[in-house]
């Protein structure tokens, strides 16, 4: 058995109900060869970083389009590297706004994939940065 | 394994627990000493198949059953597995989306699995990954497949007892006969009770198990319905699945199904193992010669590999 696919959680934080792009995301993703975990909407961050811990995922993927992102974000980071996740990938998309890219950044989102963002660049990107920790 | 991961595994850490899970389903050297310094500790949980076809509200009920053997105090793992795609090797795992009312409980346990396309390998691995839920303390254990291949099946028919759920209106009469899923089955259970044609789908079910003669001491299946979105119809499956077990510990069949069953399991491993030995053995080169030879119908497949094991 040679490696094992990319797991990846995807996960709509807070109250935000519009679904439909983070299950674009879950196909284009699925298709690209990831076993996808798609918790759905309503997600607190205990109900994710307990999923991420649970299905031990490589990726974890955010999806937000009300703007809470800067208050939900933070507190999932870090509830992940409390319960032992320090190596967990984050990426996010949905309604996230250039200017707060940098904090995102700085927080340990390796990227953010906003509207008009292609699948194909965001199953390449995600290979790539898993490719690149696994050789670190 | 370290003493200190192995207690902490046994203790439930999920983390421990998780990471032990993918170790097995990367099936390499890790996997084997996982269960060999795990499998003294298990044999305690009971293990629940359930398994139907897709759209039946499996999940759903999973969810249910689990809710109320937390309620009766135990710890519950929960193993949903489902299809990778035979194109692109991806899955979309998506169980976990019907069980959100188990969020939140240490003493609740879910794990997505996909298939990856492994034949055989995918029923060693569920096997594993049960048994680490197993010494981790889970005391019941579900597996979830859907019903729809014969390696899904045979899952759901290694657990101790099995459910197979179907829902009314799905071409269900005839389905459920040709399927032959119904052999399978230790529980009945006709989901979305409140849907037209939910007493006809008893009633074919219910006909189906009477045309097979019952030997005294027998098992026969009960057909229960549910309305798992609305928790209708659960306890009487809670209930149910107690009797299944007590019926077996009293008759002997459990002993004798365990057994059979780890049996097919040590075969299993001695199969990928001797595979695994004589092809590590092997050169490309010889290998492919000797198919080329087949193809020119210079050799047949049973003398190439008559020839490959006398090496």
């Amino acid at each position: 058995m040679s490696q094992r696919p990319i797991r990846i959680l995807i996960a709509k934080p807070g109250l935000d109900g519009h679904d439909r792009g983070a299950k674009v995301v879950a196909r284009a993703l699925r298709d690209a060869g990831m076993e996808v975990i798609y918790t759905g909407i309503r997600q607190t961050p205990e109900m994710i970083v307990e999923a991420a811990l649970q299905e031990d995922v490589d990726v974890i993927g955010l999806s937000i389009l009300s703007g809470a992102h800067m208050d939900l974000f933070p507190r999932i980071v870090e509830l992940a590297k409390e319960k032992g996740l320090s190596d967990v990938m984050f990426v996010c998309g949905g309604i996230i706004p250039e200017d707060d890219i940098p904090s995102l950044k700085q927080m340990g989102f390796v990227g953010a994939f906003g509207p008009g963002a292609s699948t194909q660049d965001l199953v390449k990107f995600i290979k790539e940065e898993v490719a690149r920790r696994v050789q670190a | 394994m370290e003493s200190k991961e192995l207690d902490a595994l046994r203790a439930g850490d999920p983390r421990i627990v998780a990471r032990a899970i993918s170790a097995i389903e990367r099936d390499g050297d890790q996997a084997r000493t996982i269960v060999q310094a795990i499998f003294r500790y298990t044999g305690r949980a009971h293990t629940i198949g359930v398994t139907g076809a897709p759209g039946t509200g499996k999940s759903t009920l999973v969810n249910e059953i689990a809710k109320q053997f937390r309620r009766r105090g135990k710890r519950v793992g929960i193993i949903a597995v489902d299809p990778t795609s035979p194109f692109t090797g991806g899955a979309l795992l998506g169980d976990r989306l019907r069980m959100q009312d188990l969020s939140g409980d240490e003493d609740v346990f879910i794990r997505s699995m996909a298939t990856r396309g492994h034949l055989g390998g995918l029923a060693l691995a569920t096997a594993n990954a049960t048994q680490v839920l197993d010494a981790a303390g889970f005391e019941i254990i579900m597996i979830e497949t859907v019903g729809a291949g014969q390696s899904e099946v045979d899952i759901a028919k290694n657990a101790q007892t099995t459910i197979v759920v179907q829902a009314p209106g799905m071409g269900d009469d005839i389905q459920a006969i040709k399927a032959g899923i119904i052999e399978i089955a230790d529980l009945l259970i006709v989901n979305k009770a409140d849907r037209e044609g939910a007493n006809a789908t008893v009633a074919v079910l219910e006909m189906n198990l009477s045309l097979k003669p019952n030997a005294e001491n027998e098992w026969r299946p009960p057909v229960l319905k549910t309305i798992a979105i609305k928790g209708e119809g659960v306890t009487e499956i809670l209930d149910w699945v107690g009797k299944h077990r007590e019926h077996m510990q009293s008759t002997g069949v459990m002993k004798i199904r365990e057994q059979a069953r780890l049996r097919a399991e040590l075969e299993n491993v001695l199969q990928r193992q001797l595979m695994k030995r004589i092809l590590n053995g092997m050169n490309g080169a010889r290998m492919d010669s000797l198919v080329e030879k087949i193809a020119a119908r210079e050799l047949d497949v049973y003398s190439a590999a008559e020839s490959i094991l006398k090496n």
